[in-house]
């Protein structure tokens, strides 16, 4: 059995090493190969990146080398998929190779696309990239003061980058003894600051005690960068001296040129993560069209679901799990504080006030996710 | 022509109804209709607020049982 992982980030790399231990026989044996293809020998960390638009962290203690993070027996490859022939079961890369399949996971993520909102690319700090994460930490050092506007696009990957941000900018703004001199406005989608209606109620008085203010309902439509305006779709405007966006996103090309999905989200069964229509067809992480946060952490829970229903689909010929709609995410608080959200798609997250402890687990976890995505955790 | 399509964001905290409804609204075209399916509270009242401040039409919304139904039409 030819199994086919296209994407070598935190979905496609929990789930590769972790079938190929529970597999481990069976690939002895040749009666099983897996097969991963990525567009990138390195692997990033991407939460790594709000660390570097504050200085905390370096570029390159982002990355590893993909391979150095896989299981032996995986058959790794760099060759980004530039058509999926779901008919036919398999693909075609960028070096004209064919890659047949029986079964095949999609985890190829998501990207940003700052250019669907006209002058955000020009007028905002963006920290979702590594460059834009470093001119980000540039751009702070430099700044003088006045006002600081915080805008958020749709869809966006980790929904709680936003209350983060706040978080971290009156941190460095304290730090520096500046924060007379600068006003925080936080502009949100929907009618409250957070979407989790738990992280709301806990958010908005630690934004009044901190004196951050907020407006929701606030889509941004476009950015006047020349006159320093951001103008919502609900018509309202946001004046700033400093901008910093949570850019909207879309899935890769190649999903959507495909037509797997619109907006490039696979249409995906939220329990079984098939691909509608498609038994063979496995969706994990960012690129799923799941009304489920697009984080690393849904990525991962995702993946060792599918890697234990693919390994007993091998050996007893039926799946064995339901993903549940778990998610696990930290929450820095600023100040060194942090505190966490766990919910499925039944339980609400119930949040702790936040401590230092989580926050230095945090920082930990910024180091054992290299363990994690090598199934060591 | 126009399309109507059903978005089914029963039993989720993250990104919730809105979050779901602003995603597809982007993507569909002037004149389809979506319709939402949410078990949240909040968004029984978020929605229309959302739909009538941008300018589109709530064309119906009602609860049965646990579950609203609301049917927006994108008019720009
Ligand atoms: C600033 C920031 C902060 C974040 N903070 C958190 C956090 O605190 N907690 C959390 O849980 N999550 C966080 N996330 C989100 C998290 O990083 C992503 O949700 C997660 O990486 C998604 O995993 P994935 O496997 O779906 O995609 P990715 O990890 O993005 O991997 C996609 C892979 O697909 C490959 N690929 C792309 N196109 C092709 C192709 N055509 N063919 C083959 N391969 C392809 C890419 O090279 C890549 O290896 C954060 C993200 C950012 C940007």
């Amino acid at each position: 059995m030819k199994i086919l992982v296209v994407g070598g980030g935190t979905g496609g790399t929990i789930l590769a090493n972790n079938l190929a231990r529970r597999l481990a026989g069976e690939i002895r044996a040749r009666k099983v190969q897996i097969t991963m293809l990525s567009a990138s020998e390195r692997h990033m960390y991407q939460p790594g990146l709000l660390y570097v638009a504050f200085g905390q962290m370096m570029p390159d203690q982002l990355y590893r080398d993909q391979a150095s993070l896989l299981e032996f027996s995986i058959d790794f490859h760099v060759d980004p998929v530039e058509q999926f022939q779901l008919d036919q079961n398999q693909v075609k890369t960028k070096s004209g190779k064919t890659y047949p399949y029986d079964v095949l996971v999609i985890a190829t993520g998501s990207r940003i696309v700052p250019e669907e909102v006209p002058g955000l690319s020009e007028g905002a700090e963006l920290f979702y990239t590594e460059e834009a994460a470093v001119k980000m930490y540039k751009r702070l050092r430099e700044f003088q003061g006045g006002k600081v506007a915080i805008v958020v696009g749709v869809p966006h990957k980790c929904p709680i980058a936003p209350v983060e941000l706040v978080f971290s900018l009156h941190s460095y703004f304290k730090t520096r003894g500046m924060l007379d001199k600068v006003k925080i406005k936080y502009h949100y989608p929907i009618g409250r600051i957070h979407t989790i209606e738990n992280v709301a109620k806990w958010a908005k008085p630690e934004f009044d005690r901190l004196g951050v203010e907020y407006e929701t309902l606030f889509n941004v439509k476009d950015v006047d960068a020349a006159n320093k305006v951001v103008n919502s779709e609900e018509g309202t405007q946001a004046e700033y001296d400093l901008l910093i966006a949570i850019p909207p996103h879309r899935g890769m090309e190649v999903i959507e040129k495909d037509q797997l999905g619109q907006g490039g989200w696979i249409p995906t069964d939220r329990h079984q993560l098939t691909m509608m229509g498609r038994d063979n067809v496995y969706v994990l992480g960012d690129t799923t069209n799941l009304p489920v946060s697009k984080t690393g952490s849904a990525a991962h829970f995702e993946a060792e679901v599918v890697a234990e229903n693919i390994a007993s689909i091998v050996k007893i010929g039926t799946p064995v799990r339901d993903y549940d709609g778990k998610v696990y995410c930290f929450i820095e608080a600023g100040h060194d504080n942090a505190t966490y959200a766990m919910f499925n798609y039944q339980n609400p997250p119930d949040l702790k006030p936040p401590n230092k402890s989580m926050h230095w687990f945090k920082m930990s976890y910024n180091q054992m996710y290299w363990s994690s995505v090598r199934g060591l955790l | 022509m126009s399309e109507s399509k059903t978005i089914d964001a029963r039993n989720t905290f993250c990104p919730g109804p809105l979050m779901e409804l602003i995603t597809y609204m982007k993507q569909a075209n002037v004149g389809d209709t979506l319709e939402l399916l949410s078990t949240d509270q909040g968004s029984a009242a978020d929605v229309p607020e959302w739909v009538n401040k941008v300018g589109h039409e709530i064309v119906s919304n009602e609860k049965r049982g646990d579950v609203w139904y609301i049917t927006v039409r994108k008019t720009k």
